[in-house]
């Protein structure tokens, strides 16, 4: 796959610009709004403060008035007294919410940041529910605190949780890690099944009765971006890692697809014979929405970690130039294979940062004025009124954006912006 | 520990940022972990305001905590001070830097900053985003406040209005218009959009209109002791409140009450005929204190229903709506538990409710259809246009947000007329919910009597469901318009148990009928 490495070099060697400073991002506990919908027997408990509750409700925005299986059990000032007591009163509030939602199979008690200070051992709370409460109900734990985690790192966290706890095997089988909206799911089961690969398995699955298993016979391809953690923990299990780019737009899915089935060993012709069709239905997709993105630049303040395979996609797929692509984390285990394809010639290899200053990076962004600037919803209203495009990130994490049917929405995502912009006629009259 | 799902209130450093981002001019610098940042999007996409709120996050991380804190503190104090260049600055700490105690206020006063550094602190584990507001703009106040002569012309201060509050902005237009007409200057507003400069010309004004109790009363409280500047007590919310507001006023300043009504169409509109319908419709009130207790009054005197219930979710104002539910013949509702509060409306059963976003969205489960009169609201209730609730034109308003969710009288009619029409059948539903709503609840008002009598913990026989419908009364039933059957159902199921009946008949239907006519 050399022969698709960009002009000049890929950004993989490229001086990653770090900085720390204020962080304008969402903690990981906001993964919980997409991971309860996906799996569809679990509760998420948060336990922390009246902060955490009204984060979920501000990010959950409408959702929560939908009976959702999550919830936060708010710190009292009693709870802050003594220890002992904590776990008593979270014993309590486990049991009435189970007895109340005897649907409910697993259940994730969720660290934040004042349970992670105060150090509440959610972990050893979690194994005594996880006893009180077998077999009908496994008990888990996991940190989404924002002193731990950035926004999308919560599914990481959650997912990683689970490996330790997943069945043995030996069998060789395909694992397909991240949460994907279900349409999109099933469009890439169907993809590697018309190639003749059958021993797939999922995490997170959909219900605990699913089978995942994991062993030394395991391999796994990541179908997000933002999962270091749960990496890192199947291969403590020793699982082996199918390294590719990520599988947005046509040649993100293709490439992704390449690596699963080299791996597989599937033929060449049968590769061509499921992909090609839908191929070229995705270009042409693309070609349509994103119309109005070619030779405009784009600017990414860091969010999700999916910024470098959209990057990536906007340069390669839709004619864009990249000014800045910021990630809160860069791995280069999961990132690499997109940096080496995101083009850096000398004119405008774009700047890659981990990390922020955010007044610094709108003081670049500023004097960048990029065409389309990739940001989250506290910074985009006060960046419109500044006269700049902006596209916020949190919608490329809830709209089925991955594989080749979603390749044309993903493009319309971020020209949408762009054409609008040139609609809307209300300046003064000159 | 208390389980929560939705929460009315955020937690009180929300109500300083609610505090800081209405001001210009002041800066807050937060100590708060990464993350805590989410709360700017409540202003710049809810309220959207075109700019970032003036508060610097510390933003620490698990790597910084130990001794490192402190210096990120100091670090980010010093940043935002150079780069924003604001004539004072707030500092206080979010729920989790409380318990790593740092101390910002110490931190800060060793910086030799040469503007005024106001400390801030609010309790996270014990109050929440309203008391939040008010301690903030009090501690304000109090830091920045200079004695001074008051102004030539009687003036006064307008106090209570913040960022994120409800028609703050269009109350605030509509009050100083309402004072102008009787000849009384504003001095300042604040916080909405004064400035650190603006707060020390407040002893300058003979008095103060505290438009909003929970995010001014501190401040009014301390500016009466120490300058001798009165307070107004009425808020002006609807016409009879209104006018004992400009009596009020008139007693201050001794000055006539000279006030122009001609844009006034409350009374006429809610006296035409086609008001008649909503005599006696049955509400139910949640929201915050101030809203509920001025709108009970509103809906009682001016729209002519009858108020079932009310009660609010911020225990500072517990106070005034027991006195209001008292005079009322009733038993306020204080609680922040939307279950609570979901129970107390399936029981009352009433045909509307006003309240906040969560109850619009329990009336949509139940429904029942709710006008918004508080917060906790969306993003279209900050509205492009001019919606105040305040004053004569707020009346106005509020006459219109309130009949928009009921049936139209002549709509109402229409329905009685033609119930075996196809288009106006029960299933079809109300038709503010576009005929599209789900017939969750086939009675519009809620369940049977056994359901309320359960909770009430009334006779055995009800509770084991013994009040049993004959097939001619159940019949009749049915011919009852949708939005009136709970009512009548539970009318006479309650009159049935009342006469020791164990079977509704088509005459005990029509007895209740005419023992509850009104």
């Amino acid at each position: 796959m050399n022969d698709l490495a960009p002009i000049g070099g890929g950004c993989r060697t490229a001086p990653v610009l770090k900085q720390r400073g204020q962080r304008e991002v969402f903690c990981g506990l906001t993964g919980i709004i997409w991971l309860h919908r996906k799996m569809q027997d679990a509760f998420f408990l948060v336990v922390g403060s009246r902060t955490c509750a009204h984060l979920l409700q501000s990010a959950a925005g409408v959702m929560i008035f939908a009976e959702p299986r999550f919830g936060t059990a708010i710190l009292e000032e009693q709870d802050l007294a003594g220890m002992k007591d904590a776990h008593a009163e979270l014993d309590r509030e486990v049991a009435r919410l189970l007895a109340r939602r005897p649907d409910i199979r697993q259940l994730f008690l969720v660290g934040s940041c004042p349970s992670e200070v105060i150090k509440i051992d959610l972990a050893r709370a979690a194994e005594r529910l996880s006893q009180l409460h077998a077999p009908h109900v496994r008990v888990l734990n996991y940190s989404g605190s924002g002193i731990e985690t950035t926004f999308t790192e919560g599914e990481d966290a959650c997912l990683a949780s689970m490996v330790p706890v997943l069945k043995d095997t030996t069998a060789r089988e395909l694992l397909l890690v991240g949460a994907l909206p279900d349409v999109v799911e099933d469009q890439m089961l169907s993809l590697l099944g018309q190639m003749g690969i059958d021993n797939i398995r999922l995490l997170p699955a959909r219900r605990i009765d699913g089978t995942t298993a994991v062993g030394p016979n395991t391999v796994f391809a990541l179908t997000q971006p933002f999962l270091g953690e749960t990496h890192a923990a199947l291969e403590r299990r020793g699982a082996r890692h199918i390294a590719a780019p990520f599988p947005f737009g046509e040649e993100g899915t293709t490439l992704w697809l390449q690596a699963v089935a080299t791996e597989c060993g599937v033929s060449a012709d049968t590769f061509a014979a499921v992909t090609d069709a839908p191929r070229a239905r995705a270009r042409k997709a693309i070609a349509q929405a994103s119309e109005h993105l070619n030779g405009k630049s784009v600017f990414f303040f860091p969010d999700s970690q999916l910024e470098i395979p959209l990057a990536r996609f906007l340069t390669r797929e839709c004619g864009m130039t990249a000014i800045e692509v910021g990630s809160p984390y860069i791995h280069d285990a999961l990132h690499g294979p997109d940096l080496d394809l995101l083009p850096a010639n000398d004119r405008w290899g774009p700047q890659i940062s981990e990390g922020q200053d955010v007044d610094l990076q709108l003081d670049r962004a500023r004097a960048a004025r990029p065409d389309l600037t990739v940001c989250g919803l506290g910074l985009a209203n006060p960046l419109e009124a500044e006269g700049l495009t902006t596209k916020w990130a949190i919608e490329l994490v809830f709209t089925p954006v991955h594989f080749y049917e979603q390749a044309g929405d993903l493009a319309g995502l971020f020209s949408r912006p762009v054409r609008r912009k040139s609609l809307l006629k209300l300046e003064a009259a000159e | 520990m208390k389980l929560t799902v939705w929460t009315y209130e955020g937690p009180p450093h929300v109500g300083a940022m609610r505090v800081a981002t209405a001001m210009k001019g002041l800066h807050y610098v937060l100590h708060a972990p990464q993350g805590d940042t989410y709360a700017d999007l409540l202003f710049t996409m809810i309220e959207r305001r075109n700019h970032r709120p003036p508060v610097t996050y510390t933003t620490f991380q698990a790597r910084d905590l130990g001794s490192d804190t402190a210096t990120l503190f100091k670090t980010a104090c010093q940043d935002a001070v150079d780069r924003f260049d604001p004539q004072a600055i707030i500092v206080g700490a979010s729920c989790t830097a409380e318990l790593i105690q740092d101390d910002p206020a110490g931190l800060a006063e060793t910086m030799g900053l040469t503007i005024p550094v106001i400390a801030l602190e609010l309790p996270s584990y014990s109050r929440k985003e309203n008391f939040g507001a008010d301690e903030t703009f009090y501690q304000i106040v109090r830091a920045l406040a200079q004695p001074q002569d008051r102004t030539t012309r009687v003036t006064c201060n307008i106090l209570g209005p913040t960022a994120l509050g409800f028609r703050n902005r269009d109350d605030v237009e509509e009050i100083t218009g309402l004072l102008a007409d009787l000849g009384i200057d504003v001095n300042v507003v604040a916080p909405l959009n004064a400035t650190p400069a603006g707060i020390a010309r407040l002893p300058a004004a003979h008095f103060n209109v505290l438009l909003y109790p929970e995010t001014g009363e501190a401040a009014a409280r301390w500016l009466e002791k120490t300058y001798g500047q009165p307070f107004t007590k009425v808020v002006p919310i609807g016409v009879r409140a209104t006018r004992d507001f400009i009596a009020e006023v008139a007693a201050i300043t001794g000055l006539p009450c000279k006030v122009d009504e001609s844009r006034l169409r409350l009374p006429w509109w809610t006296s035409s005929v086609d008001s008649t319908y909503l005599t006696g419709k049955r509400v139910f009130l949640f929201g915050d204190g101030t809203h509920v207790c001025a709108m009970a009054r509103m809906a009682r005197d001016e729209m002519g229903f009858e108020v079932v219930g009310l009660g609010c979710y911020n225990r500072e104002q517990a106070k005034a709506v027991r006195a209001m539910a008292k005079a009322l013949g009733l038993a306020a509702l204080i609680t922040d538990d939307y279950l609570d509060v979901e129970a107390a409306i399936a029981a009352a059963s009433p045909e509307m409710i006003m309240g906040t976003q969560m109850e619009r969205h329990i009336g949509k489960r139940l429904g029942i259809p709710c006008a918004v009169i508080s917060a906790p609201v969306h993003v279209q209730d900050y509205p492009a246009r001019y919606s105040p609730v305040m004053g004569f034109e707020g009346a106005n308003v509020v006459f219109d947000t309130l009949i928009h969710p009921l049936v139209m009288g002549l709509e109402e009619h229409l329905l009685t007329m033609f119930r075996e029409d196809f288009e106006f059948n029960d299933a079809a539903g109300p038709s503010h919910h576009g005929g599209a709503a789900p017939v969750a609840m086939p009675d519009a008002s809620g369940g049977s009597i056994s359901e309320k009598v359960r909770t009430e913990g009334a006779s055995e026989d009800l509770m084991n469901g013994n009040v049993i419908w004959l097939s001619d009364a159940e019949r009749e039933l049915k011919k009852i318009p949708f939005f009136v059957r709970g009512k009548a159902r539970r009318n006479t199921e309650a009159f049935a148990v009342q006469k020791g009946l164990q079977q509704i008949s088509l005459d005990t239907l029509y007895e209740a009928k005419a023992h509850y006519a009104r």
